[in-house]
């Protein structure tokens, strides 16, 4: 047992006791600030100068078939895991009053937790993909139950979705399974083991990763909202109850691109050169065409919803990239993208509840009444749309340096895919600008409507999420190193040579 | 030494503590708020003239280290950074006091004095910065600053408009800027100043003129937005809904100024690039002549004012085109100069503005000489030193630029003097319009002096502005700078012309005489970029929203197909999520089993 477990441990046994009749807000609190305290002491007693996987545990499952519940650490791990438990925390905090079966409530959210946290702890690919799906149901759970708007058919359209990408997802995972090259491997059997898969090099036989690649590519892309699989996120996001939210949209979605990151990118190098140029084209249509949507959008929460998708793009361009710069700025994206769309949620949440829509058209003025909101928001909002002082805006830097770099000639005027991408991206710094200025100045500037009671500050309970989700953007944003000389190590391990 | 090094980096962060403070402290007290942003203001202003004794000061730390990526943050005091510390702390400290007043009664001015010390962190950082990765993160820090400034007044429409527009206008030159960083630092593997400069760098970059040239170019569209050069030039107007001292400060002489700061910083490079300097010297020309000729027929005193900002600017930008200088050349000692009765001349505007409670049409004032004495004396020698009025401090400034570009392009020199014509003209109106005649309302005939805390910062800059070229040239100029008497003579006769026909044709009128539509709607930029963006960004995002209705159709119909029909989709109708939850873990279970352990 270690604090690796206890993380993944505790929200499970929280939500089983929440089930039986324990209180369920106070408890939920209560364990998310252990898993919080775990995660940043885990963080803490990672020894960097040794550097790998650290906090190992096996529990033997099915020896016969090689299959071990394995957990471990690197210090992307631990990145991620940080952000999970914070943004558990945040979400846990920020939920209002529930009217109907409130123990459930906070049980499905808990195992939302639950699942994220023990898929980035697992280090064997059958649980880490078992993990993912146990966080699913209780998502659909939420939205369609407590959602609102038309959270029946945003319930569906979600269920469907990533129902489809998970089978997708599953068959590259056997295909990836089969396919290992057993000769190399120690006691010639298969392994689920993925410190194994990745550091065997050769593993997977160059003829067969294309193949493996677009199965993987597909299956994490519809959960990571990859154009054109892109189409469940926003209504999902735009009925969701504000935890589920800020838990998929700020962790759970994370699992994805992890999993290209842990996977795709030290066992299929060569798969992934195979479709690059898809992998550009389709991450390029997330940057500018979702943008665009974005823009045209009339709602503060399918706008949050599609930006969402947008911000995407980006972290798939890091790890298009393939050098440690590029996956590096993409797995610290992966943090800073997690804590601002779940600080944006929050008050997008707290908006909900005390005005009559969130059509721009309908709000206007709030940061009259409400300075800590427009203070709170405006932060979070320049945080995503790039602002430095933000981690965002050190980890797109990140991205487009490393995604420039990779294919460059030199001195020469032409430009290789990636970097074109890359100069589709920058523009769509500037797209991101324009939504969320826009929606900024509609519902937090000039006067407040007339004949509508004024939005208040919310309270406490939205406060301090808020504050401890921007006060950990900004310490990544002032000084990066303070999470990059965790993921850079685990990256750099993770790179093919 | 080791003591020195602490110098720039007490400069850059002391401003931040004080926003801090503000901000997270003593947001409610509005008092404490305004002493403790002065108070840094002016510790602010005393290192940065103890930073003037200081040999060549540098110290760095890696903000970011990564394999083949250095991104420090780095602090140096050089030639070209003091001088510009000194404009920004000077004029800075004098707007912060100014400030104390004209901002008395705002029901946020602690908010106010916490955003005033945010911009003069993030301006300093653009000045002390060492390589350009740390001049791009001030540079945005810098538009955010504008933004929340501009925007101070936010319930009012106008005021959220104007920093919007201000924002996006950065953040497309900013697109090219961050671009050119990263065709220069894929080239030559470093963003830093010193790094660029070495031998083998510039050899690198020389031996490929083309992607020199297009580099080059998108490092200048950063000037392009920040300095509101021609064509992002319009969101500069618009920002004068912001409080005045912010006007004379961030839209007058400093942030604005940064685009022509950070063009010295690596005039080495733009040297290399005849093309380049080419095309920055014209544009830098047509905004100079386009703004100054839209100055003609405003009618608000701050947007005469901020035109004739954006024509300086040109003048600046040209400057450095003609001749790009390490040591900052004709281009820093204009900026020099210009920030000075520049600034004068903004916070004139705002004396008479709170002194008419809120009164900005100059039709609406006249006789404020005899009212407002000493804003009117101050005003007049501002007003005389912008204009070029020989010995004062932006006669020898403009000299400079005209004598270059009579060196080097004579086409650009013409233009030159033909804006120091209008330059004159459009400033002789404005005074003789609002200071001269007789009150003209109600409002004009109980124009009063501010009090003193107002008008000492008035009375210095006018000092300042007459005296300011006098000792400072080897500032900017390598070699001993004399003076080209044809041009001096040129000019002064462009500065006669204009200041006449200005005077006689609007001494003692009551409304404008002259009717040119064309200058007055600002050569419709604004209806033609407003309809650019409605036919462009606006169309394709309508069209983008559409296209993706349908792919979410697509999606929904897929998804039935897949499913297929039968008790499903019955299950589907009744929406019996958790039923469904339950059959899809079921299923899911059985996916995994049939295909691994089968």
């Amino acid at each position: 047992m270690s604090a690796l477990n206890l993380i993944v441990l505790l929200p499970i046994l929280n939500a089983i006791v929440v089930m039986l009749g324990v209180p369920a807000r106070k408890s939920a609190l209560l364990s998310s600030w252990a898993q919080l305290a775990l995660s940043i002491l885990a963080l803490l007693n990672y020894d960097r100068t040794l550097g790998g996987y650290q906090f190992k545990t096996t529990l033997h499952v099915a020896p016969e078939w090689h299959l071990n519940l394995f957990m471990g650490a690197d210090g992307l791990s631990l990145v991620m895991l940080f952000l999970t438990a914070l943004v558990t925390l945040a979400a846990v905090w920020v939920t209002p009053k529930i009217e109907k079966r409130e123990n459930l409530f906070y049980a499905c959210v808990l195992l939302i937790s639950a699942g994220a946290a023990g898929a980035f702890a697992s280090l064997d690919l059958f649980f880490f993909y078992a993990f993912h799906e146990l966080a699913l149901v209780p998502t659909f759970l939420l939205i369609g139950i407590w959602g609102s708007g038309e959270r029946q058919l945003a319930a569906w359209k979600i269920t469907i979705y990533l129902a489809i990408g998970s089978i997708i997802l599953l068959v590259g995972l056997t295909k990836l399974y089969l396919a290992q090259n057993v000769a190399l491997l120690p006691g010639h059997a298969r392994t689920f083991d993925m410190i194994v898969m990745a550091k065997t090099p050769g593993l997977i036989p160059t003829a067969e990763q294309g193949g493996i690649y677009i199965w993987l590519l597909v299956g994490f892309g519809v959960l990571i909202s990859l154009f054109p699989f892109h189409s469940w996120a926003a209504p999902a996001y735009a009925s969701a109850p504000t935890p589920a939210a800020m838990l998929h949209a700020g962790v759970l979605k994370k699992f994805g691109l992890y999993g290209l990151i842990r996977i795709a990118v030290p066992m299929l190098p060569e798969g992934a050169k195979v479709w690059m140029n898809l992998l550009l084209v389709l991450l390029v249509c997330n940057i500018l065409y979702i943008g665009l949507v974005t823009i045209a959008q009339k709602r503060l929460d399918t706008m949050l919803g599609y930006s969402s998708v947008m911000h995407m793009g980006y972290i798939f361009l890091g790890i298009a990239a393939g050098n440690v710069i590029g996956v590096s700025g993409a797995a610290m994206l992966m943090l800073a993208h997690g804590l601002s769309i779940a600080a944006l949620f929050a008050m997008c949440g707290t908006l909900r509840q005390s005005s009559p829509s969130l059509a721009f058209s309908s709000m206007g003025g709030v940061a009259k009444h409400a300075p800590f909101l427009g203070y709170a928001f405006g932060m979070a909002a320049f945080a995503s749309i790039g602002l430095p002082g933000f981690a965002n805006f050190a980890s797109e830097m990140m991205v487009f340096f490393g995604s420039f770099k990779t294919g460059a000639t030199p001195g020469a005027l032409t430009f290789s895919g990636l970097q074109i991408a890359t100069i589709c991206g920058l523009w769509g710094v500037v797209i991101s600008a324009v939504y969320m200025l826009r929606a900024y100045r509609k519902i937090f500037q000039g006067e407040p409507l007339a004949g509508s009671e004024p939005v208040k500050d919310p309270s406490c309970c939205v406060r301090w999420p808020v504050i401890l989700l921007l006060a950990a953007l900004m310490l990544g944003g002032l000084w990066p190193k303070s999470f990059l000389n965790f993921i850079q190590p685990s990256v750099e391990a993770l790179i093919a040579k | 030494m080791e003591n020195a090094k602490l110098i720039p980096w007490f400069i850059l962060l002391n401003p931040l503590i004080a926003a801090a403070l503000i901000l997270f402290a003593t947001r409610r007290d509005h008092g404490a708020s305004a002493v403790i942003s002065v108070m840094s203001a002016f510790f602010g202003l005393a290192a940065s003239a103890v930073a003037m004794t200081l040999p060549e000061v540098h110290s760095s730390v890696l903000w970011i280290n990564l394999p083949g990526l250095e991104v420090p943050l780095g602090v140096s005091i050089d030639h070209l950074s003091r001088v510009m510390l000194l404009v920004v702390t000077g004029i800075g400290f004098l707007v912060h006091l100014y400030s104390t007043v004209y901002m008395e009664h705002d029901e946020s001015k602690a908010r106010f004095f916490g955003h005033l010390s945010l911009f003069m962190f993030s301006m300093l950082g653009i000045v002390l910065a060492d390589n350009f990765a740390m001049m791009f993160i001030f540079w945005e820090l810098v538009g955010v600053s504008s933004y929340l400034l501009i925007g101070h007044w936010f319930t009012r429409d106008a005021a959220g408009k104007a920093a919007n527009k201000a924002f996006l206008m950065n953040r497309i030159g900013d697109f090219g800027f961050m671009l050119g960083i990263l065709m220069l630092w894929s080239t030559v593997g470093t963003v830093t100043f010193a790094g660029l400069a070495e031998k083998n760098a510039v050899a690198t970059l020389t031996a490929n003129p083309a992607f020199l040239t297009v580099a080059l170019l998108c490092i200048f569209c950063g000037t392009l937005g920040k300095s509101a050069q021609f064509p992002l030039h319009t969101w500069l107007p618009d920002a004068m809904e912001g409080p005045t001292p912010v006007s004379a400060l961030i839209h007058a002489a400093t942030m604005v100024a940064a685009g022509v700061f950070m063009l010295a910083r690596v005039a080495f490079l733009i040297g290399l690039s005849p093309c380049a300097v080419e095309v920055i010297s014209w544009v830098g020309g047509i905004t100079a002549l386009l703004a100054a000729l839209m100055a003609t027929q405003q009618d608000d005193i701050k947007r005469i004012l901020a035109y004739s900002t954006l024509s300086q600017l040109g003048y600046m930008v040209m400057a450095i085109g003609l001749a790009p200088d390490p040591h900052g050349g004709a281009a820093m000692f204009h900026l020099f100069t210009h920030a000075f009765f520049k600034a004068l001349l903004f916070l004139g505007a705002g004396a008479v503005i709170h002194s008419l409670h809120h009164e900005q049409d100059i039709w609406n004032m006249g006789g404020l000489r005899k009212h407002m004495p000493k804003t009117a004396l101050t005003f007049a020698i501002g007003t005389a030193a912008l204009t070029g009025f020989p010995l004062l401090s932006g006669f020898w400034s403009k000299d400079a630029i005209l004598a270059a570009a009579y060196d080097h392009n004579k086409v650009l020199f013409v233009l030159g003097l033909f804006v120091a014509v209008l330059t004159a003209f459009y400033m002789t109106r404005l005074f003789v319009v609002a200071f001269l005649g007789k009150p003209r309302t109600e409002a004009a005939h109980h124009g009063h002096d501010c009090p003193a805390r107002m008008t000492t910062p008035l009375i210095i800059l006018a000092v300042l502005s007459v005296i300011a070229a006098y000792g400072t040239t080897h500032w900017f100029f390598a070699h001993e700078h004399g003076i080209n008497w044809i041009v001096a003579t040129l000019a002064t006769g462009a500065f006669a012309v204009g200041t006449f026909a200005g005077y006689t044709i609007y001494n003692g009128k009551d409304r404008e005489p002259l009717s040119l539509p064309l200058f007055r709607n600002k050569f419709y930029f604004d209806e033609i970029y407003g309809a650019i963006v409605a036919g462009t960004q606006d169309v394709l995002a309508y069209i983008s929203a559409g296209v993706d209705a349908l792919i979410s159709g697509m999606g929904r119909a897929l998804g039935y197909a897949a499913w297929g029909a039968g008790a499903t989709l019955r299950l589907l109708q009744f929406g019996n999520l958790q039923g469904y939850a339950f059959i899809f873990g079921l299923g899911v279970v059985g996916l995994i089993y049939f295909l691994i352990f089968r």
